[in-house]
This record gives structure tokens, sequence and C-alpha cells, in this order.
């Protein structure tokens, strides 16, 4: 029974997997994704997985690459961690894709990049995260602690805000980018006055509201995540704190929680990202436009989530361009070449030494119609943290995570 | 008493008082099934979810929300008695058998509502606004789960103890034999007792769904805990529940307000373990109470 399943699952993907309509005489190029698009995790996944699609569209509707389609295999992961291992290798020894994009939590991340190093498969991880990870196959394109985390702190302390309450979800990126918050706030002259992580399962937000009543920060900093977690934002709105606490966040918005909670709810609340769909801009109006025709005028709303995607994907498909070849080892030297592109968020290239990108981050506030007014922004931000502790070029067998505990 | 203090207080007491509030919601339905039937409907999780999705669109239809509520739950109940009279009437005496059968009720319910309602969360807002208590606000709305918590509570008794209809239910738990034998239709019996279950269940999600994201695995975030909260309170429907949900929900609380919620969850899970162990039938099963 268990040797059928891979079949039957290929036997559906053979449905499933729509075929390009231009360059089809020539052999496609395989490339594979695994992202949540069920189970609780599939707010973030959701959008990220039409964005894919979207790409891969977009790039084969303009000829391919090396005038060849692009064949996208999907899995998804159901938000079950063990998943990602059992695709990731599927991807990389059964369907033998050029790269693999994918994992939402860094937990998934983590379940994949071993399997793709081991496997000599290219990966992209598409999504902000807490940052450090340096290794010679991986490129991410999410944002990262230095890019955001920093303009988010800066923000709160130059606004007078100078105490602040750090509640993080428990797993890895929770952890790392606590302990973020923390040395940022130290260094901009700031105290964290408590820290609480909140298992993923917990909706019922009671205890820590009275302990944010007894800190009284001036700023509540949120790096929680997932559909359970959307409800503390309502209890907090619903207890009357929002009138007297800011809450600045690292990943509000990733799964449309302005779009979830009612605008008394959310309103005021500042996150920092690349992409916002309000930005102006006529990559990201084209880009816009395409998504609309595609999904609909009714989609809730862009997340930088789906924009990183994007760039992933156009990135990739830039450097096998350059390098007229899907080799692995050609497509990475492209890749540090400096890739770059106008996408929708402003311009994005990639940092040869981390493997990260360099890119214009936006702050913004939530604001009255579900979506968000940016108030700020910072143009080429470099992933300074990982510049200081990475560098791919000369030391390119490095495989590893640098964390704010480990690094000082 | 100082105001500051006085707030602490009220704070303290809304906050716990929540707390035990919502177990006392998630679980009294599962406490009627089991302790009336012997029934472990693993689908409990997802009748609530259907009651918070069922107020959800009442209210998006334009119903003001405590009557999509009222009508939420008795969608719940109805197609609780449909579950009943479908599948649960051939499976009664057969508890490992119920148990899969629910489980997969549950996995193609939670698939439904993927399919209706779409994978994403979904809410309504918070309604009230919040008290302001010596320095410290409460919001209102929990206010009224508890005092919901209490009101659900009471009409159980009541439906129990006041109606034919519980009369015969208890005799008919009690005394099966001689239940039958003076003419008590035990099928009928059965019928509504699932329904009312049910129904609690989805009364549970309707007053939920303005607190938390509504989304098709929410029944997930509950389940574990309303089946600690059966096990502890035993078969005595009423005095298992409200005695597990206060000892459960006050500890869990209270250690995460001093440590994290992390630490929370473990104190309820170890002391669900030690309560089981001195207590195998369940505090309502060491009090030697029916009900």
């Amino acid at each position: 029974m268990i040797r059928i399943l891979p079949w039957l699952a290929a036997l559906c993907l053979a449905f499933l997997t729509q075929s390009p309509a231009i360059a089809a005489d020539k052999e496609p190029i395989m490339v594979g994704s695994v992202l949540d698009e069920t189970g609780g995790l599939n707010v973030y996944g959701k959008a990220m997985a039409d964005a894919t699609k979207l790409a891969i569209k977009s790039i084969n509707d303009s000829g391919g690459v090396l005038g060849r389609p692009l064949k996208l295999v999907t899995y998804d992961a159901q938000s079950d961690n063990s998943k990602y291992t059992t695709y990731a290798n599927q991807l990389a020894l059964r369907d033998r894709v050029a790269v693999i994009m994918g994992g939402v939590t860094s937990a998934s991340r983590e379940a994949i990049r071993p399997v793709a190093d081991r496997n000599k498969t290219l990966y992209f991880y598409n999504e902000q995260y807490e940052g450090g990870v340096c290794d010679k196959n991986v490129f991410t394109t999410g944002i990262v602690p230095s890019q955001q985390i920093a303009p988010l702190v800066d923000w709160a302390i130059k606004n007078g805000k100078k105490k602040f309450y750090v509640l993080a979800a428990d797993y890895n990126y929770g952890h790392i980018s606590a302990d973020w918050v923390k040395q940022y706030v130290t260094k901009a002259g700031g105290s964290v006055v408590g820290t609480d992580f909140i298992p993923l399962d917990v909706s019922e937000f009671g205890s820590v509201i009275s302990k944010l009543q007894e800190a009284k920060p001036d700023v509540v900093f949120s790096l929680l995540v997932g559909g359970n977690h959307i409800a503390f934002y309502r209890q907090f709105a619903a207890a009357g704190l929002s009138s007297h606490m800011q809450i600045v966040s690292a990943t509000f918005g990733l799964g449309n929680e302005q779009v979830v909670l009612s605008p008394k709810e959310a309103n005021g609340i500042v996150v920092a990202f690349p992409y916002f769909q309000e930005l102006g801009g006529a990559s990201n109006d084209k880009f816009r436009e395409s998504w609309t025709k595609a999904y609909g005028a009714n989609y809730p709303y862009i997340t930088d989530s789906a924009v990183a995607v994007w760039n992933g994907w156009h990135l990739w498909a830039m450097a096998v361009e350059k390098a007229g070849s899907t080799d692995r080892d050609k497509v990475i030297a492209a890749l540090e070449s400096g890739v770059g592109f106008d996408g929708p968020s402003g311009k994005v290239s990639v940092d040869a030494g981390t493997h990260h990108l360099v890119q214009s981050v936006h702050i913004a506030r939530a604001n009255e119609s579900h979506g968000f007014t940016v108030i700020g922004d910072q143009q080429s931000v470099a992933p300074g943290y990982e510049r200081s502790v990475c560098n791919l070029i000369a030391n390119p067998k490095m495989a590893r995570q640098f964390t704010p505990s480990n690094a000082n | 008493m100082e105001a500051s203090t006085l707030g602490w207080v009220a704070n303290m007491a809304a906050s716990v008082g929540l707390s035990i509030a919502i177990l006392v919601l998630v679980s009294l339905g599962l406490s009627v099934l089991f302790g009336m039937m012997g029934i472990i409907n693993l689908a409990h999780g997802e009748f609530l979810m259907f009651g918070a999705f069922a107020t959800l669109a009442g209210v998006r239809s334009g119903l003001p929300l405590p009557i999509a509520m009222v009508l939420a739950t008795a969608v719940v109940a109805g197609f609780g008695w449909v579950v009943e009279r479908a599948l649960i009437r051939h499976l009664y005496g057969r508890l490992a058998d119920s148990m899969l059968a629910t489980w997969g009720l549950s996995l193609i319910m939670s698939q439904v509502a993927v399919y209706v309602f779409g994978p994403t969360t979904q809410g309504i807002p918070t309604p009230g606004g919040s008290l302001q208590v010596g320095g410290y606000s409460i919001s209102v709305y929990s206010i009224v789960l508890i005092l919901a918590a209490f009101a659900l509570l009471g009409m159980v008794y009541a439906v129990f103890t006041q109606t034919r209809y519980g009369v015969m239910a208890r005799a008919a738990v009690q005394r099966p034999q001689m239940a039958s034998a003076i003419g008590i239709d035990p099928r009928r019996i059965n019928a509504l007792t699932f329904m009312l279950g049910a129904g609690l269940a989805g009364a549970a999600g309707a007053l939920l769904a303005p607190m938390v994201g509504v989304m098709p695995t929410m029944g997930e975030a509950y389940i574990a805990r309303a089946f600690m909260t059966v096990v502890v309170g035993g078969s005595g429907v009423l005095t298992g529940a409200a005695a597990a949900s206060t000892l459960l929900g006050g500890v869990e609380n209270v250690v995460s307000y001093l440590s994290t919620p992390f630490f929370g969850q473990a104190a309820l899970l170890v002391l669900a373990i030690c309560l089981v162990r001195v207590m195998p039938t369940g505090i309502s099963g060491r009090l030697r109470r029916k009900l």
C-alpha cells in the first residue's frame, strides 16, 4: 500500500499541473514548490501558492526560460511539518526539479533545507523570517530582522515609546525574533519589560492581557503567528487597551489579519514589510493588474509573502537565463553576480555574500479600510546582520543558521 | 480597598472567570453525550466550529448577533439530530466504533467547512466595549461569556430536572431496562439527547465566534481541553463539567499569569493526570453525583 501511494499522488498531479501554452514543443524545465495550502497555516500559504502559479504563468507567457517552458510540480504540505521532508525528497529525487521553492514557517524551512542540501537541489525560501541562514545552496527573498525589526523599533523609539512587551509564537521563529527585538530595543535605549511565548494552539489571551495591564508597556511587539493568534488583537481591542498601548508587529498582515479583524480592532497597528498593496509605482500597478486578472477583484489582500514568492521565481529565472543553464552551480554563480529587477515592492537585488535580498522596506499603519497606509520607507536596505556574520563567497562550504544568541 | 487593588482583583476575577467559562462552554455538550449516552463524540470540536460559522453566516446576511447565535445553535442541534439518526444510532454500545465514526465525521465536517467558507480565518468583531475599574480595563464581552456559561449550566440543569424528557433521559441512563419496561422509548430519548449535546457545542461555537478567529480547524484548539475536562469531571453531566472546568481553567489561567501560557497549558495537563490518577471515575464519580 505504501508503495502505491506516491504513484497515486503522481497520477493526481499529472491531472492537476497545467501544461504551458507557449514553447510547449520544447522539453519543459521541471520546477517544484511545497507550501501549506490547507490546514492552519494556509492563512500564509494560500497567497504564496497563488503567487507561485501566477509567477510561473508570467514567466511562461513571456517565452519561458532558455526558450523552454517551466513545468511546476506542487505539493500541499497541509500545515504538517513532517510532510515537508517527504515532499522535498520527492521533488529532488523523483521529480528531479531544477529548483525547490517553498516553506512557510521557519520550522518548515529547516525541514526542507537539509533535504535540498543533501540532494544538491537549489532551494529558495520566500518568506519573512528570523534571519541568519547562511547556506551556499539556499536563497531567501523575505526580509530579516535587520531590515524589519530594527526599523520598527526605531520608529517606536522615535515616537517616544520606550517600554516594550514582546509576545511571540512559541517556536524557532518567535524565540529568535524575540531575542532580536530585545537586542535592538536595548541598543536604541529602550527596555523590554516582559516577553511571553504563546503556543500556536492558544486562542485565549486573558492571562496575557492581565499581564500587559500590569506591566503597562508603551509598545506591544507582536511576533504572533497563525489563525488562533488573531484572537489576541481582537481581545486586546475588546479590553480597551489599544488607546494606550501601541502594537507594532513583524507578522501582522502576512496572514491578512487586517482583513479578518474589524477596522476598529486593527486600526493603528504598525508594521514593516517590503510590499504593501497600496504602494505606487508602475511595476506594482502591472503586478496588481495581472493578479486581479487571475484571481478576481475580490482577492482579500496580496501579502508581502506573495510578493517574496514572485520575486524568488523571477530572480531564479533571470539567473538561469544569465547562466545559460539550469545547472545548480552555474545558477548560484549567476545569482551571486548580482541579479536584480524592479519588482512590485521596488528594486530588489541578490546580495552575493549572504544570499539574501537588498530591498526597500516600507513602514505602514493598518487603516480604516482593511488595508495599510504607508507612513515611511527606507530604500535599498541591506541584510546588515547577515553581512556581518556570513560570507558565502569566502566560505562557500558554510551551511548553518546564525542567531543572536550564538553570534555574540 | 484602594482603587488599583480593586481593579487588579476585578481584572483577575474576570480573566480567571473567562478561562473557566470557556472550558464550561466547550465541554458541556461533550459532557452531556458522555454522561447521558456513553458516547465519546470526537466530532465535538467540529460541531463547535459549525456553530461559529453558522453565526458568521447569520451576521453576514444582516442578522443581529444574538439572533444569529440562537439560530446557529438551532441549526447545529438540527444537524445533530440528523447525525444521530443516520450514524450514531447504529453504534450504541460500541464505544470504539462510535469513536472511529465520529472521528471520520469530524474530518468530513472540517473539509466541508473548507469548501463552503474557504480555508482562511474569518471573524466577527467583538461586541460591547470595555469597563474601566481602577486603572484596569475589562472587556464587556468576557463578562457576557461568563454569564452565558452560567446560564447554559442552569438551562441544562432545568432540562434534566424539570422536563419530562429530562426525567426520562435520566431514567434511561440509570435503569435502562426498567425505563424501557415502563414504556420510555430509548430511541427517541437518545436522538433528543444527541441533539442537546450538539446544540450545546453549537452554542459554544456561536458564543466564541466574536472572540477568536473563525476557521475550519478551530475545533482542534478546544477539543483536547474539552476532553480533558470531561475525563476529569467524570460522568456527572453538570457537577463534572462545572467542577473540572473550575479547577483546570483556574489553574491554567493563574499559572499562565504567573509564568507563561506554555506553562499554563502544561499545568492543566499535569493537574488532569494527577486528578484522574487519584479519582479514576472523575470528580463527579468521587462525589457520587449522577447529574
